[in-house]
């Protein structure tokens, strides 16, 4: 028996539906269920007052400050490193043998799992480097972890500038690098930030390489070389510790609210600078 | 009238197949050359030598000599973006950047590094004049130049061309992609263009060629099978070849 092309093609449109709901559904299952146990401890008082017993009670200044300072440092190593090495492999070589090998390093770097990087920071920055449990170990580190997802992204996005930009470019007497940075890097931003963005929500997110990089001190740090802790830490030792229930939700409210904050913004940003160009 | 641009013994080849062979042709200054044959003759590899926009394209090998002003353009040490900047070119599809109409004008000052806005504004305006679309377009400085009608973005083109103060204009297939009253309107800029610019097109469009340009150089799998003023090669071509693609038996 043949089933009419057309209850198929209903049929297909039902499941992908569904799909595409059930995954909506889980997302807003979580960050509902993070804000509900969360949000009754959330204050201004408990953003911005420093913890106290441990974190059993108190705020969480200085995991917000830790986490902030420690996704700037590596969001600022990682973008130039890697939004360069995506200009030099796009714009400046040819594609061969060597440019397939970077690209599969950092496919394999992407591949590798945080705490391997935490170990890796712990060793070379922390260690030997004698950079101790700081701030700046955790960004380093962070930033060779999120560098292959900005390399990729940036990449992909430069390869989708159309040629005919550069072409005209070059026909009007501008260099590469003129042609870089006036023609292929505005039409690219977007894809750029996209990168960039992912890279601030994994830092963000991240406790494997950070707990083994810049400590958890809870003390609020005076530099870059002082150890930190971020929230997503604090989180982690608050639950497993057992210390604080309740703090330890309302620090991932926190870090929900954040990461949509940032992703919002990013969004925002990305639509007004696509507008003006378009 | 002195020829603006000489080509010698022209050999280009991309890796292994040989795309122009011993290619001779003078260009005359303040002229329209036209460069005609059937697709995939050579025709616009040769455009694109004038200009060095083959070095863009991987495999590509260059021999013989291309004099502009008795200056070989690929003798060692030539600048490439300076003779860019005296050599320009208007692509087959209306290619303007994703800006304003100001900014897509600008680009090439902004390149050679004009910083004062007096000044670019008076040559934005100088070159939209030039391609007649300042009535048109002194309004909508700000609007986006994607936009634009196709035929105005291809003036656009040449406007920002203009710009940069070329001294010849390479035009591949220009009109191609408008309709036969933006044609008109293109040839007509052209007539007009010349009396400044050295101009050298290729077209596919035969009647084109005869409409607007002096000089007509024909191509055949990589050779220059014949060259001369257009009247003649369109009347009496001296090759049997030229006169099979003139009569349109085959191309």
């Amino acid at each position: 028996m043949r089933i009419p092309p057309k209850h198929t093609q209903r049929a297909a449109v039902l499941v992908m539906g569904l799909a595409t709901l059930f995954t909506l559904a889980i997302l807003v299952f979580i960050i509902l269920f993070v804000l509900e146990k969360g949000l009754p401890v959330v204050s201004l008082k408990f953003l911005f007052t420093n913890p106290q017993d441990m974190g059993k009670s108190g705020g969480i200044l200085p995991t917000l400050v830790g986490t902030i300072l420690l996704t700037l440092v590596a969001v600022a190593i990682a973008t130039p490193l890697g939004v360069g090495t995506a200009i030099y492999l796009t714009e400046y070589t040819r594609e061969s043998r060597i440019t397939r090998i970077i690209r599969f390093g950092a496919d394999c770097l992407a591949g590798i799992p945080s705490i391997i990087f935490g170990l890796f920071g712990f060793i070379f920055f922390v260690t030997i480097l004698k950079m101790g449990w700081s701030i700046m170990s955790g960004g380093l580190t962070l930033a060779f972890m999120i560098l292959p997802t900005i390399i990729r992204t940036a990449e992909e996005a430069i390869k989708a500038v159309p040629n005919s930009y550069r072409e005209v470019s070059f026909s009007l007497g501008a260099t590469r690098w003129e042609t870089v940075q006036k023609v292929v890097l505005p039409s690219a931003l977007p894809g750029i930030v996209t990168g960039i963005m992912l890279g601030v929500g994994r830092s963000i997110g991240e406790t494997a390489a950070v707990i083994f990089t810049a400590g958890s001190s809870l003390r609020m740090p005076a530099s870059l070389m002082d150890s930190a802790r971020t929230m997503s830490v604090h989180f982690y030792i608050l639950a497993r510790e057992g210390i604080s229930t309740e703090n330890a939700y309302g620090t991932a409210a926190i870090l929900v609210i954040t990461i949509l904050f940032i992703n919002l913004t990013a969004y925002s940003l990305m639509n007004r600078f696509v507008a003006k160009n378009n | 009238m002195s020829n603006k641009i000489e080509i010698h013994k022209l050999d280009l080849h991309y890796g292994k197949f040989q795309a122009l062979k011993a290619v001779d042709m003078p260009i005359r200054e303040r002229s329209i050359t036209a460069l005609i044959g059937p697709s995939g003759c050579g025709k616009s590899t040769l455009l694109r030598c004038l200009n060095r926009m083959n070095d863009l394209i991987a495999g590509v090998k260059v021999k013989g000599r291309v004099l502009l002003d008795g200056q070989d353009i690929y003798a060692p040490g030539v600048e490439v973006p300076e003779l860019r900047k005296r050599v320009g070119m208007v692509f087959q599809r209306p290619n303007p950047f994703p800006l304003s109409v100001y900014d897509n004008v600008a680009y090439g000052l902004r390149v050679a590094g004009l910083r004062t806005r007096a000044r670019t504004a008076e040559i934005v305006e100088k070159s939209l004049k030039g391609a007649w679309l300042w009535e048109n377009l002194k309004d909508r400085l700000d609007s986006p130049a994607l936009e634009l009608p196709l035929d105005q973005q291809q003036r656009l083109c040449i406007a920002r061309l203009l710009a940069v103060e070329p001294e010849v204009i390479l035009m591949d297939e220009p009109c191609s992609a408008l309709d036969p009253i933006a044609t008109m309107k293109v040839e007509e800029l052209m007539m007009e263009l010349k009396k400044d610019y050295t101009i050298v097109i290729v077209t596919h469009n035969m009647q084109q060629a005869a409409r607007v340009s002096e000089y007509s150089g024909y191509m055949l799998l990589g050779d220059m099978v014949e060259f001369g003023l257009t009247a003649n090669i369109f009347t009496n071509p001296a090759d049997p070849r030229t006169q099979d693609y003139i009569t349109g038996r085959y191309g």
